[in-house]
């Protein structure tokens, strides 16, 4: 059996309505198993710019990278992970978080370096930036708390140095 | 000048030498057909229904090598042609489908006939666009025939809306951008050329890329100057003369013995524009172990998709060839090509040989005009057709490969005969021919030259010779029990109707069939009375491998 692992894609696309359908539509009809999937415009207004995490062996991401290299509107496309990569998400969670436990929460913000964006009676808004595993673990020791809800921007990536997806 | 919306798509049209469209009205493509019509430049076949319009352009795209053009109405026009697209859409054809849809003001309000055809489509097309404003529509028609007929070849739609038919805008002619192959490098080519040198016992699998690419006397040149045979994929038929000596007949799971023997026996593949199909590779872990492959596409996601390779290209197949091709040492190989020889005599004498099917059909393929394009449809007649009928050019012949569709003859006849103006004949069975009749009338209506042996064994011949082997003879809905007389259906629909019941028949009937049709440029229907029996051998059963092709049914 081929090694499963996580690998993380960027595609620069024409931000053209449309085009997030016909790359999805892609990934279903071909049974690409996909983690997250994060679209948004660029500094140039035509393109946008994508990164999708996918979870699958080498066939299917050199599988996946051709195939949505031969879309019209996909202008370019390749591995993150070959290059030296930043990568960052962004977590919303929401905790209960009952005044007599509200300081502990707070320190766990300040090792993690998240932040309190809402505060109410009986719940916080915590914010956290990083990598995927820095989440992760977070989620892990605020959820004995009480998470109420949660959302993960999924992975965004650039690579280091001078290379680009230009 | 400015023109209407409608005014500018035919102009569009006009430029990339448009000369024949296969279409139906409706009420959103009224303002297009209104330019047509004012315009009068373009012949428009008008169809029974819009699949065999879509058919049609497919069929007319694949005997011309020019890109077909059919036109349908939103909502159920545009859904008719679906079938036609996604079938052009498996064998890389080049089509443009254009549809009309509901104005802006209208849109996604689930107007009357308004659907979503570009949604639809998206994974059944190249690309595909809607145009909204008029501004957009000439480059879009322009962008739409470039797609089409460039790189990997395939279906394009472009869906207009109502309002930009009718809104006006200034239109600047302009002469289409004529896509160039790019050449390919020797360096490219080094292992390629070092690997066919050092290979001892070298097979050439020509797939539709070869005619896509119009590589046929490349190919035979390759394959004179390294002394390999040759075989073909369905999409390759055509490739190379089939009277060649050095031609072995088709590949994959109704392949010849002779293909399925030289690819066991082969130390090196060249697989040029095919793409190891589950029908021509099978087992796609198996085909071509301890063999080294060598894959020359157009699409670099075909490299390794269905079988790994050794050695690669990403080009055209044509440029391909003629790099390489210098780049090679001559070479006699008269061993294996003795070897060859003798796998070739194993399909001299095949059981199915003495079917009436069969015999028909080798028949048809001596009395039929020099280079009429054949077309068929889907199932045992069609691997009966590969297998016997004989062809010794390319763009002659006209299949559903990759999708299979049923019904997809009687369309792409009709547009195979108004791309060639030549008689052309279709071999469909009585299943098939069940599903898109209605288009007799229209060849009837329009004239077309058309022969059409219909294997008629009362049953869905493939399907049931599936059910023969996997599944206990329990013939389950493939017995069709009809009661139509196929003589008296050609003529009420004003064809001619001939029978053929008895190998006696054969070719006196077939010789009548062909003069009607030559001499009163009208179809003819020929009710080939075949036994609901008759097998399609050899054959290999899916995921099986090469050694395990059988000859008969019974020694399995």
């Amino acid at each position: 059996m081929a090694e499963i692992k996580r690998y993380t894609i960027g595609a620069l696309a024409a931000n053209k309505s449309g085009v997030l359908s016909r790359i999805t539509g892609l990934f279903t009809r071909r049974g690409y198993n996909i983690e997250s999937l994060t679209a948004c415009d660029t500094e140039n207004p035509e393109y946008s710019r994508m990164t999708i995490v996918l979870k699958g062996d080498e066939y299917t991401l050199y599988q996946m990278i051709k195939q949505m290299d031969k879309l019209e509107d996909v202008i370019k496309v390749g591995c993150a992970d070959e290059f030296d990569s930043v990568c960052r998400e962004l977590m919303l969670a929401k905790v209960s978080a009952k005044p007599e436990i509200r300081s502990q929460l707070i320190e766990i913000c300040e090792i993690y370096k998240a932040k309190v964006v809402d505060f109410s009676r009986e719940t916080l808004i915590l914010e956290i930036t990083g990598t995927p595993s820095k989440l992760n673990a977070f989620v892990k020791i605020i959820e004995p708390y009480g998470i109420l809800e949660m959302q993960r921007t999924g992975v965004i990536a650039l690579a280091r140095g001078e290379n680009t997806l230009k | 000048m400015k023109l209407k919306g409608a005014d500018i798509l035919i102009n569009c049209l006009l430029e990339q030498g448009v000369d024949t469209i296969f279409g139906y009205p409706g009420g959103t493509v009224l303002d297009i057909y209104d330019a047509l019509y004012r315009n009068g430049k373009i012949n428009h076949i008008l169809t029974a229904h819009e699949q065999g319009a879509a058919h049609a352009a497919d069929g007319y795209a694949r005997a011309t090598g020019k890109v077909g053009v059919c036109f349908a109405t939103s909502g159920p026009g545009a859904t008719n042609l679906v079938t036609g697209i996604a079938t052009a859409y498996m064998d890389s054809i080049p089509m443009v489908a254009i549809t009309g849809n509901v104005g802006l003001n209208m849109l996604g309000r689930d107007s009357f006939q308004e659907i979503d055809i570009a949604g639809i489509t998206i994974p059944i097309t190249k690309h595909n666009f809607i145009v909204k404003d008029v501004k957009d529509l000439a480059e879009t028609v322009r962008k739409a025939f470039y797609i089409a007929s460039s790189g990997r070849k395939g279906p394009v739609l472009i869906d207009i809306l109502k309002n930009v038919q009718i809104a006006e805008c200034e239109y600047e002619p302009a002469t289409p951008v004529k896509y160039v192959q790019s050449p390919v490098s020797e360096n490219a080519l080094y292992d390629i050329a070092k690997a066919i040198n050092e290979g001892k016992k070298p097979v050439i699998m020509a797939g539709g890329g070869v005619i896509a690419a119009e590589a046929s006397s490349l190919l035979k040149e390759l394959a004179e100057k390294i002394n390999a045979p040759i075989t073909y994929t369905l999409m390759g038929k055509g490739a190379i003369a089939e009277s060649d000596e050095k031609c072995l007949g088709m590949i994959g799971m109704h392949g010849t013995i002779a293909s399925a023997r030289t690819v066991l026996n082969a130390d090196t593949i060249i697989a040029l524009g095919t793409r190891f199909s589950d029908r021509v590779a099978l087992n796609r872990d198996l085909f071509a172990k301890e063999k080294t492959v060598i894959h020359v596409d157009i699409d670099n996601a075909e490299i390794d998709k269905n079988v790994c390779t050794d050695y690669h290209v990403t080009a055209d197949v044509k440029e391909t060839l003629k790099t390489l091709i210098p780049m090679l040492e001559s070479r006699k190989n008269d061993e294996w090509m003795k070897a060859v020889a003798e796998f070739k005599e194993l399909d001299k004498h095949k059981k199915t040989d003495n079917q009436l099917a069969c015999t028909i059909l080798k028949t048809a393929s001596q009395i039929a005009p020099k280079d009429s394009p054949l077309i068929t449809d889907v199932g045992q007649h069609q691997m009966w057709t590969a297998q016997y009928f004989k062809l010794e050019k390319p763009r002659l012949f006209c299949s559903s490969g990759g999708l299979g569709t049923m019904g997809y003859g009687m369309g792409a006849a009709i547009g195979a005969a108004f791309g060639t103006g030549k008689v052309c004949v279709l071999v469909t069975g009585d299943g098939c021919f069940n599903m898109n009749l209605n288009e007799l009338s229209t060849a009837v209506t329009e004239g077309v030259p058309l022969v059409i042996l219909l294997m008629n064994n009362g049953v869905l011949g493939m399907v049931r010779q599936w059910q023969k082997i996997f599944y206990g003879k329990r013939f389950s809905q493939t017995t069709l029990k009809k009661k139509t007389d196929y003589v008296k259906f050609a003529e009420s629909f004003g064809a001619k109707g001939l029978v053929i019941d008895s190998e006696e028949k054969v070719e006196s009937v077939l010789k009548e069939a062909f003069d009607y049709a030559v001499n009163n440029l009208a179809p003819v229907l020929v009710d080939c009375r075949i036994s609901c029996d008759e097998n399609v051998l050899p054959m290999i059963k899916p995921g099986m491998t090469y050694d395990t092709q059988l000859e008969d049914l019974e020694d399995k």
